[in-house]
């Protein structure tokens, strides 16, 4: 039976803790007597008949017909699936969207079904490479549709393959994928790694254009989302709801597939990271010495690859089917089981590692965008309830953050970096000031179509997941971060933990609480 | 007195653009009302005389205290009093039209101050200036004949107190041929060996081996420029070479008969010469010593031009100078500009008649300037108020010695050669950017230090002139004159308080004259960003770029390699590795002769190549080689010309195909274009000459031209001296990342340089090649291609 998480409170004999520094880690030693490490429940027990969950969730779904009821001769039928986002890192072949496509193309050439098409719904994200289909569709899909022109990628910039389908009642444009518009079903294959994934989100964010992400993906709705992790408290969602809503309407027919993944995230021999540092064994605290000492004196490049190589053993904890809505109350249980730790009360200083990767450095650079949006969108928005950290506090994140971008899947950023927040850092200023020229940058929309490069916008939005937290706290250190890259984030660089504490007491006084979200895994603090 | 003599007077001005000349013009127009001027003014290259005297003369801030007291009247009022001729005293009948030529000899009276005061003046042209020039307006008075009230115009004629020579003692005012030094030259005889000397000159220049040599200077700075780049330049070179000859023939020749220079000879000639052919003309000289800041009109501390003393003492105060020649106790003869014009005037106030024959405007007999004391001024005044270098540190200037001349040359050349030495190690290696700069930089330091040396040279051969320059007749003036006069007309040098006038008058104007930084800190908006300012803005028409090395780091080989490799299997890639890298060296001495030949031999391995699937392959091209190896700033620079409303023009020798993924950025690309065979296959032979060298800049002006666009208007990007055709076409060229001929070139032009990189923490890939497809992609495609020679015959 899996342990599960816990808050432990840090005396005289807790050994160091364990910190993501990008591509590599650290053991920091946190003040005794009022430093908290929020750990995650242990990963769940995954489902071994796989294929059978699949399939029997195909067909028993949730308020709605069984997967091949809905299914008939002569239709359009189109699979969307979560892009190479989805999940953290890449999971060992076969993935998991693999095994749902193949279970539904089964039942689909069972039903005669010949037209069908299977779209990546990558929104504004990069396409994805050959080679990263192949790995999460498996060779035999790839090659049986790729060279028919049968799978391909969501474009978010082609007019003529966008269906406008309406206004929610707040105005909000919404305008998706025309082949998924106009399909008799859409099948979406989703994993579910963070609440926050899932829902209409798949649909209504995935498949859409610029048009109608602008209503959601902005400083506002951003500001008023408590958290992502949240979804009855979270203005992103409401608004995705309701542009689900908008897709019914439009007669858009969804069959929605949900996975969810247990937290086994590294594979041995990085399987100290995920545990709890005074149950190391010796060859755990070998491993992390060798790794350390290894990785400082490997070029950062080739550390990358090291990082960015590592399959995930992670496996499926549940899968269900059916209506968008009532799956997707499921899934969440399902996360949150896996994820939350309950946490009693807030914090002056928020400490965090942060890791090599994110939903948008896949085989890339966790730029120094990126680490804003890791520490500020991501890790401080992994609450229920109230922040972690009160409002006035001091969030201190561990991570190098070099001025270094992958030019091929990040060319819009690299302007931002050295246009948009050499000018502001305010993400209101900016989304009035700057976001519309790089929105319809043609330049940019030329990468995004025919190289692997994210939208022009995209660097904005990863600005605005971090509106609440810039609004909430009152200063933002970066441990070891590069100082001039640091300063133009509108952070303060640090050089030691020490250090960093120390710039932290004009704001929090010389005995703040401090409070470490220890990752990996992932969990969610229920902060009451 | 002097204003009643010359009221209502034409006064004939030559030199007027001058230092003398238009502290003269600003004083006659400012204190002597209703006199009316006429200047000679010799047209520039593009601006006429008349336009010249409103540009250089009247917008000096000499007049600035005119146009206050005028103030919209300035332009009628003066513009009345003036009138101009175009001419030149360097030529026969001083090039006037028989109209100017009577306006001007029926001046009253026929001021002379221009000359060629530049110490490093050709032998030929000091003499057609300073020997010839007075007695050519002598002649020209002669010719034309007496005034209708059948008076001769009074020649005032401005020399040299250095016309003395190289001597001791007291030089009294009196001809040189007069005095008991003169060694007899004859000025026709030197006039006559001057000439020749040039003809002999421009001979030497075009025998054939130096002809080759000029051109191959020409190539080791430019390199592959092209043709006529490279021809203008060869011209250039070989003009130089002339004038050093002629620089080194005057000095020498000086020296070998007693002057300091070439100026102060050819002055001393022409005084003699004038003295022998002033026929009926009325003659007076004035002889200035050495002419600095003015001490009170038009402005305490007005000056123009910038050659006498000042460059020494900016130099000092750089940090350059810790040693200049002279003997502390010796006196440097130096007299302020203001006191020279009074001299000139009451000269001419006095007229024919009552002026003497020769009046020396000098300090040393009456109110001597020791050296020691100049040069503890200067120290004590740049130690309170230091320039500051580069990073915004004040410069510390070091004790003066008075050391010899000659330990002062060695010292110089010493630190010289050393310099030359390693700028030529560095000009050896294969430099780009930032490190090409190091070389600039080295050049920059070594072009310091030469001036140094001339200085040294030149002044120091001043400093060591210790003649007394009598004052007698200039003091006489001075007695007649009235109070009034006085006040007005001040031209007595015992006046001056030398300590004052240094450190209160002189320094803070020449150091505010020679632009160098007197704040500490680093300057906010560096030059960079000036000219970038100007690059960027609105009014601009086009902006052009190179390819390689500006916009991406990568060139034609490496994206035939992508191509060529794509469909390869493993051992066919070793094979094509090892084969290309075989052929590198000779690929590379083949581009650095000819870039244009190159291409033609590179491009024919595209022959057979299939076009369908070279299109496609160059879309992958884009994300995996040209974007890898972008800039990203310069391609968010062609953005912001976009942005701006300019047109961009990317001008490429490399293949079409492999840049249509740049098309979005701009308005026309011009890329080397490979005719198709009917089967579809690339034929290998490319459709027109290749946009290389000069041919970009025909191609860029042809553009503007069908575009109604203007090229002085545009910009262009590079990064090569083989690109030189093109940026010296554009009103705005940009050296990026220049290799280290360019760097030079761009730091002496005074261009834009940007040093653009690659993202940083980017891939690397080692080897230009094309990623592995699957097994089965290269199946398909073996099969279909396996008689192509564009793939077996790599």
């Amino acid at each position: 039976m899996p342990r599960p998480g816990f808050v432990l409170e840090v005396d005289k004999s807790t050994p160091p803790i364990l910190f993501w520094r990008g591509e590599n880690f650290s053991l920091e030693k946190l003040p005794a007597g009022r430093s908290r490490v929020i750990y995650a429940p242990e990963p769940l027990p995954a489902i071994e008949d796989v294929d059978g969950a699949i399939r029997h969730a195909l067909l028993n779904p949730i308020e709605q017909d069984p997967l091949p009821e809905q299914l008939f001769p002569g239709m359009k039928l189109t699979i969307a699936f979560d892009d190479v986002s989805l999940p953290l890192p890449k999971m060992e072949r076969p993935d998991i969207r693999q095994r749902v496509i193949e279970a539904v193309l089964d039942m689909a050439a069972e039903a005669g079904v010949d037209d069908v098409h299977i779209i990546s719904a990558l929104a504004l994200h990069r396409r994805m490479t050959e080679e990263e289909l192949r790995h999460c569709l498996g060779d035999r899909i790839y090659d049986a549709f790729a060279p028919r022109g049968t799978l391909y990628q969501h474009d978010a910039e082609d007019p003529d393959n966008l269906a406008y389908l309406g206004q929610t009642p707040h105005g909000e444009d919404v305008e998706i994928n025309k082949r998924a518009a106009e399909s008799d079903l859409l099948v979406y294959v989703n994993i579910n790694l963070v609440a926050m994934d899932g829902g209409w989100k798949s649909t209504a964010t995935g498949l859409s254009s610029y048009k109608s992400l602008r209503h959601h993906h902005n400083p506002e709705t951003m500001i008023h989302s408590r958290s992502f992790m949240d979804q009855h408290r979270s203005e992103l969602h409401k608004s995705n709801w309701r542009m689900g809503k908008v897709l019914i309407d439009s007669g858009v027919k969804v069959f929605q597939i949900e996975t969810t993944l247990n937290t086994d995230t590294f594979p041995s021999p990085f399987g100290f990271l995920a545990k709890r540092e005074w149950e190391w064994s010796p060859s755990d605290r070998m491993t992390y010495l060798a790794s350390t000492k290894a990785l400082k004196r490997t070029p950062t490049r080739l550390a990358r690859k090291i990082f960015h190589s590592i399959e995930a053993p992670h496996q499926m904890t549940s899968v269900q089917a059916g209506d968008v809505e009532a799956v997707h109350r499921i899934t969440t249980e399902h996360v949150y089981k896996q994820q939350l730790v309950e946490v009693k009360g807030q914090t002056d200083i928020l400490t965090m590692g942060i890791p090599y990767i994110s939903p948008y450095n896949v085989n890339s650079i966790l730029n120094p965008i990126l680490v804003m949006c890791m520490g500020l969108g991501y890790y401080f928005n992994m609450y229920k309830g109230m922040p972690l950290v009160r409002e006035g506090g001091v969030i201190i994140m561990t991570h190098p953050t070099q001025p270094d971008f992958h030019p091929v899947h990040h060319p819009s950023y690299i302007d931002f970096f050295e246009q948009v927040l050499a000018d502001t850092t305010d993400p209101h200023v900016m989304s009035q000031k700057w976001e519309k020229q790089y929105a319809e940058d043609e330049w940019y929309k030329h990468l995004y179509r025919t190289t692997y490069a994210y939208h022009g916008v995209h660097p904005f939005y990863m600005w605005y997941w971090g509106s609440h937290a810039l609004q909430h706290c009152s200063r933002i250190i970066i441990v070891g971060g590069d100082p001039k890259t640091v300063r133009r984030l509108g952070f303060v660089p640090a050089s030691t933990m020490d250090d960093a504490l120390e710039i932290a007491s004009d704001v929090v006084g010389r005995a703040p609480t401090i409070t470490h979200l220890h990752s990996p895994p992932l969990m969610v603090a229920d902060v009451s | 007195m002097i204003s009643e003599n010359l009221r209502g007077k034409r006064i004939a001005i030559t030199g007027a653009t001058g230092f003398v000349g238009t502290a003269l013009v600003e004083r006659l127009l400012f204190s002597v009302p209703e006199c009316e001027l006429v200047l000679l003014v010799r047209d520039g290259r593009r601006t006429p005389a008349a336009e010249r005297v409103r540009r250089e003369i009247l917008k000096n801030d000499a007049f600035d205290r005119l146009r206050k007291k005028l103030g919209a009247d300035f332009d009628a009022s003066i513009m009345g009093r003036i009138s101009v001729v175009a001419g030149d005293v360097s030529t026969d009948g001083l090039g006037l039209s028989p109209h100017d030529a009577q306006k001007f000899a029926s001046c009253d009276i026929v001021i002379h101050s221009a000359a060629s005061v530049s110490f490093d003046s050709p032998l030929d042209s000091a003499v057609e200036v300073n020997l010839l020039g007075p007695m050519r307006i002598a002649e020209l008075l002669n010719a034309i004949g007496p005034k209708a009230d059948g008076t001769m115009p009074h020649l005032v004629a401005v020399s040299t107190c250095y016309v003395a020579g190289n001597r001791r003692g007291t030089a009294p005012e009196e001809l040189v041929s007069a005095g008991p030094f003169d060694i007899g030259l004859n000025w026709k005889t030197e006039v006559t060996a001057a000439r020749r000397l040039r003809g002999d000159a421009e001979a030497a220049s075009r025998a054939p081996a130096q002809l080759a040599n000029f051109r191959s200077q020409a190539r080791s700075e430019l390199g592959a420029a092209g043709a006529p780049a490279l021809a203008a330049k060869t011209e250039q070179n070989r003009q130089r070479w002339v004038k050093d000859q002629l620089v080194e023939a005057g000095r020498t020749r000086a020296a070998s008969v007693g002057w300091p220079d070439a100026y102060a000879f050819t002055k001393a000639l022409g005084e003699q010469a004038l003295h022998e052919t002033k026929g009926n003309v009325p003659v007076s000289i004035v002889r200035p010593s050495i002419i600095e800041s003015a001490l009170s009109e038009p402005s305490p501390g007005w000056i123009r031009g910038f050659r006498m003393a000042e460059p020494v003492i900016i130099s000092y105060a750089r940090g350059l100078l810790d040693q200049f020649p002279g003997v502390p106790e010796g006196t440097v003869d130096v007299i302020p500009v203001d006191l020279v014009v009074a001299a000139i005037v009451a000269v001419a106030a006095l007229g024919p008649d009552e002026a003497p024959h020769i009046t020396q405007v000098a300090s040393g007999s009456t109110n001597p300037l020791k050296y020691r004391t100049l040069v503890d001024n200067v120290r004590d005044w740049f130690t309170q108020h230091p320039i500051y270098d580069a990073e915004g540190q004040p410069i510390v200037v070091p004790d003066w010695k008075f050391p010899g001349r000659g330990k002062v040359e060695k010292q110089l050349t010493r630190a010289k050669t050393v310099i030359a030495q390693s700028e030529k190690l560095l000009g050896a290696l294969p430099l780009r950017g930032t490190q090409a700069a190091w070389s600039t930089k080295l050049e920059d330091r070594r072009g310091d230090i030469e001036r140094a040396l001339e200085y040294v040279e030149l002044y120091g051969l001043y400093t060591e002139c210790e003649a007394i320059y009598s004052v007698n007749n200039l003091l006489a003036i001075n007695e007649r004159m009235s109070e009034a006069d006085r006040k007005t007309f001040c031209l007595d040098p015992r006046v001056v308080h030398w300590p004052t006038y240094i450190s209160t008058i002189h320094l803070p104007s020449i150091v505010l004259h020679s632009r160098v930084k007197t704040t500490p800190g680093k300057s906010t908006l560096d030059r960079s960003d000036r000219l970038r300012k100007q690059v960027l803005d609105p009014s601009r028409h086009v902006a052009a770029f190179d390819l390689e090395n500006t916009l991406i780091s990568s060139n034609v080989v490496e994206s035939f390699s992508w191509l060529a490799t794509r469909r390869l299997n493993s051992p066919e890639r070793v094979r094509y590795v090892l084969r290309t890298l075989r052929e590198a060296p000779n690929l590379l001495s083949m581009d650095r002769k000819d870039r244009s030949d190159f291409l033609r031999y590179f491009y024919r391995r595209y022959e057979d190549a299939p076009v369908q699937q070279i299109e496609e392959d160059s879309q992958e091209l884009l994300a995996q080689l040209i974007m890898t190896k972008s800039f990203p700033a310069g391609l968010r620079r062609v953005r912001e010309h976009r942005a701006l409303g300019h047109r961009t023009i990317l001008i490429t020798g490399a293949m079409s195909f492999a840049v249509e993924g740049l098309r979005p950025l701009f308005d026309e690309i011009v890329a080397a274009e490979m005719t198709v065979r009917p089967d579809g296959t690339y034929s290998g032979e490319l459709a027109q000459v290749p946009p290389t060298g000069e041919t970009r800049a025909q191609v860029l002006a042809d553009y503007c031209a069908r575009e109604g666009l203007r090229l002085e208007e545009s910009i262009a990007y590079a990064d090569s001296s083989s690109d030189l055709p093109m940026l010296e076409a554009v009103g705005f060229p940009v050296a990026v990342n220049p290799e280290t001929r360019l760097a030079t070139i761009a730091r002496k032009r005074g261009w834009l340089v940007e040093n653009w990189e690659k993202a940083s923490g980017g891939p690397r890939p080692r080897l230009p090649l094309g990623p592995m497809m699957s097994e089965r992609e290269q199946k398909r495609f073996s099969e279909r291609n396996k008689r192509s020679s564009y793939r077996s015959g790599l």
